[in-house]
């Protein structure tokens, strides 16, 4: 990524270390470990926050001591959606507020009107393990792939007895499992994230590949496109401990943060755009700040050791919902830094967690076959 | 305030741990600390009628520690992970296959590290019929299969009935080499190796903690490390190779640069801050929405509200804080063109929204959406000509000869820029505006058949 990165040098015992550019340019000694390189950097990490420190950079829960603490929240499941045979992977709002798409393990994406809890469609897919699926801004057509490494559309009919799989269409082609999909703010757009270490943008109605975007050294896991109107960017997660921010336009990955010790499951913008949150597998979740360009803040507990798959602001940001693989939801202050509540109800991980377009609630999915609707 | 994770660290600099193993070795550090001498958990020999229970602590206990030494808040949470800590086999009930804790006298007893999830344990169902085969040669009474196994065994002399004479003999072989343990020894023994399978074969309806994410799997897959075989070969346990990682790389700012850093950074946070809180009455977990949460009470009428082309006072004001927030709300726009309409300078609104339109469109249309914004915008003598700076206008030339999707992002920013800080000031000081923002509340004419009433409200 472009920015002003040297390698960290080894040098010889010296108890202080000067910031001077000069120890950037030393040349790596062959005989140097990799386990010694990483002491240094880490180091040189430490000092620098010293520094930092000293200059009276405040934390942000500091900042947001003006603010009100939260109240006690009652947040309970208003609605369970059964009807799954196996694991749910993901789950995606319609516009409409009410509706939502689902897929599992057991190969189905299902189309439920989440109010009522009726299904309304249902497809099977040819192969298992369908991991990512979206809705369609228009809320006409569905987008979903997984272990078959392609992402198709399938326009929903109105006619519930049309075979829906009928009208599938191959958007993206992959080299491995498709992690995650995105429609932008049309119908006519995915975006992608996959195994193969790449995300790409597609045209759907020819199939053609737009942009492709490299720089992940392993999968990428997830992605979220930025809210703006006027913005052309998105982030994306990976297993390489990375997240990115990336032009669409230009396919140039314009900032990274690594700062997670695991894979990064999640990533989802904060409502204005300006910062982003994360779930990794290290048990924390964490929150960027773009235009400062670092991590602001660490949401994590001794307890909590499992990691967290999936996160989702709400509407004003104030409260990040987090879901983990020890079957809860931990609600965060994002300001204070600290937990105000724990969801039970789940019986195996939550594997999938958006907050609903309007904001009145928030849509769980998980292992356990179910979805689940909170308020 | 968030508190760093102690557990963090990754062992050792070479190989990166697969997150599995990750979160094996922050049970196992709890595991660690339960077992500390001092300051662990007292594990002790019960007696009980005829005979001595070994090694056990209750559940209770486990509770207990968990909330003096996790800072968890409270039992449920404490339950919760000892739950799952059991789930995993770190620790078992032992008269029980189901693998949950419980706040009681329930005893518990400890898992050896043999059988320990982080040793990559995938056990085969030739492995599981031996064990269950061996469990019938033994005599005693609590031994006994449960429904559940007695059918697995069923299905496995089905599946296996070729093999089953050497299955039997394996078994046979092992309860021979158990009869010759020390009587204590054995039931510890017996117990932990039923909790092992306890975490494989699971008892219908529990969850199975040992499947994995299929994304995760490819890093899991070991094979060098993995245990198959529990009572046959021993597999040869290599450690694994270090694997080459690029240099960490570190950035290296200057004073001044680190100083403005901090500067930004603060003000960053404020932002954030301030974010939140002009946005909180907006939203539904802090301001409960007028008149109420579908979600809640079943009434979906703030749905139609919204749906509705009448805009409510907070949806307007809402226009108010951005020129963004006038931009994605249709609604928003709508009103805004209507007034840009009105004072005839409708056509930098108009651009900017055909802009974002082309981007919408199918590629097979680009190019001849591009050459309409051009004719009707941009062109000299183009009907709707919009003003654009000399260089996004060449540069526009330029692009329009080689449409792509992206051809007028230089004028459209330009535009946006203008729109930003003239035609939306001027829109939210507009009559039109204000009058929304003050609207009288008009009670809608479809559910009270009734005449119109106005309601002022309070401000």
């Amino acid at each position: 990524c472009v920015g002003p990165i040297r390698t960290a040098s080894l040098l010889s015992q010296r108890e202080h270390l000067s910031l001077t550019p000069e120890m950037a340019t030393q040349e790596v000694q062959p005989n140097e470990t990799l386990s010694n390189l990483k002491a240094e950097s880490d180091t040189l990490k430490t000092k620098l926050e010293d520094e930092r420190a000293k200059l009276h950079d405040v934390e942000l829960h500091q900042v947001a001591e003006k603010v009100d603490g939260l109240g006690q929240f009652i947040m309970k499941t208003r609605r369970t959606l059964k009807g799954h045979g196996n694991k749910v992977l993901c789950m995606d709002w319609c516009k409409d507020k009410r509706r939502i798409v689902s897929s599992s393990q057991d190969g189905k994406v299902i189309v439920w009107d989440a109010f009522t809890t009726n299904k309304e469609h249902a497809v099977t897919m040819p192969c298992t393990w369908v991991m990512a699926c979206a809705y369609a801004p228009s809320g006409c057509a569905v987008a979903c792939g997984g272990l078959d490494n392609k992402c198709s559309v399938y326009p929903l009919s109105l006619d519930k007895n049309e075979n829906l799989a009928a009208k599938k269409k191959s958007v993206a082609m992959h080299t491995n499992y498709l992690s995650a999909c995105s429609f932008t703010n049309s119908d006519m757009q995915i975006l992608t994230s996959s195994g193969d270490g790449t995300c790409a943008l597609w045209d759907v109605e020819s199939g053609q590949l737009l942009q492709s975007f490299h720089g992940h050294a392993a999968d990428v896991l997830c992605l979220d496109l930025a809210p703006s109107e006027t913005g052309n960017t998105f982030i994306s997660g990976g297993c390489d401990k990375k997240a990115n921010v990336w032009d669409m336009r230009s396919g140039q990955c314009i900032q990274s943060f690594e700062t997670h010790e695991s894979d990064i499951n999640s990533v989802r913008y904060y409502p204005s755009g300006d910062a982003f949150a994360s779930g990794s597998d290290d048990a924390t979740c964490r929150l960027y700040d773009l235009r400062a360009d670092r991590e602001v803040a660490i949401y994590s507990k001794e307890s909590i050791i499992f990691g967290a798959s999936s996160v989702d602001f709400s509407l004003s940001g104030r409260l990040l919902f987090g879901g983990y693989n020890d079957y809860t939801i931990n609600v965060w202050d994002v300001l204070k830094g600290t937990r105000v509540s724990i969801l039970f109800g789940h019986e195996n991980r939550v594997s999938a967690l958006r907050v609903s377009p309007d904001g009145t609630a928030f849509c769980s999915g998980s292992w356990d076959h179910t979805l689940r609707v909170w308020a | 305030m968030a508190q760093t994770n102690n557990y963090g660290q990754s062992s050792n600099g070479v190989a990166d741990e697969s997150p599995n193993m990750l979160v094996y070795r922050k049970m196992e550090d709890v595991i660690a600390r339960m077992q500390d001498e001092k300051n662990g958990i007292p594990i002790r020999t019960v007696k009980s009628f005829l005979s001595k229970i070994p090694s056990v602590f209750s559940g209770s206990d486990i509770v207990q520690w968990m909330i003096r030494n996790l800072n968890i808040e409270d039992q449920v949470e404490a339950l919760h992970l000892g739950t799952l800590m059991a789930a995993h086999g770190y620790f078992f009930p032992i008269s029980d296959h189901v693998l949950t804790l419980k706040d009681d006298g329930t005893f518990y007893r400890f898992q050896t590290p043999y059988f320990w999830p982080s040793n990559c344990w995938e056990p085969e169902n030739t492995d599981y019929a031996v064990y269950l085969c061996k469990r019938t040669m033994q005599n005693k009474a609590r031994l006994e299969l449960a429904d559940y196994e007695a059918e697995s065994l069923a299905r496995l002399q089905r599946a296996f009935a070729r093999k089953w004479e050497f299955i039997f003999m394996q078994a046979e072989a092992q309860a021979k080499v158990d009869k010759k343990r020390d009587k204590i020894e054995r039931k510890i023994l017996d117990s932990q190796e039923r909790a092992f399978w306890d975490v494989h074969r699971p008892v219908p309806g529990c969850v199975n903690t040992t499947e994995a994410d299929i994304k995760k799997s490819s890093r899991m897959k070991q094979p060098h490390k993995t245990r198959k075989s529990v009572y046959g070969l021993q597999n040869d346990i290599r450690s694994h190779s270090p694997t080459h990682t690029p240099a960490p790389e570190v950035k290296e700012p200057t004073e001044e640069e680190l100083q403005d850093q901090v500067n930004m950074s603060k003000l960053r946070k404020e932002d954030l801050v301030s974010y939140t809180e002009q946005y909180a009455e907006f939203d539904p977990f802090f301001t409960s929405p007028d008149p109420s949460n579908p979600w809640i009470s079943d009434d979906t009428t703030v749905w139609e509200l919204e749906a509705s082309k009448e805009p409510g006072q907070q949806r307007v004001k809402r226009w108010g804080f951005g020129i963004n927030e006038v931009l994605k709300d249709p609604v928003g726009r709508e009103q805004f063109l209507k007034f840009l309409e009105s004072e005839f300078s409708s056509e930098n609104l108009r651009f900017w929204l055909a802009v974002q339109e082309v981007k919408k469109r199918p590629i097979r249309e680009v190019p001849t959406r591009v050459q309409e914004i051009w004719l009707e915008f941009l062109a000299p003598g183009a009907p709707s000509a919009i003003n654009v700076d000399s260089k996004s206008y060449d540069k526009t030339t330029q692009n329009v000869k080689d449409p792509g999707r992206y051809a007028f992002e230089d004028a459209q920013e330009h535009i946006y820029k203008l729109m930003k800080s003239d035609s939306y000031s001027r829109f939210i000081r507009s009559n039109a505006y204000q009058e929304l923002l003050q609207a009288k509340k008009k009670v809608n004419c479809d559910i009270i058949s009734m005449g119109l009433i106005s309601l002022v409200p309070s401000h």
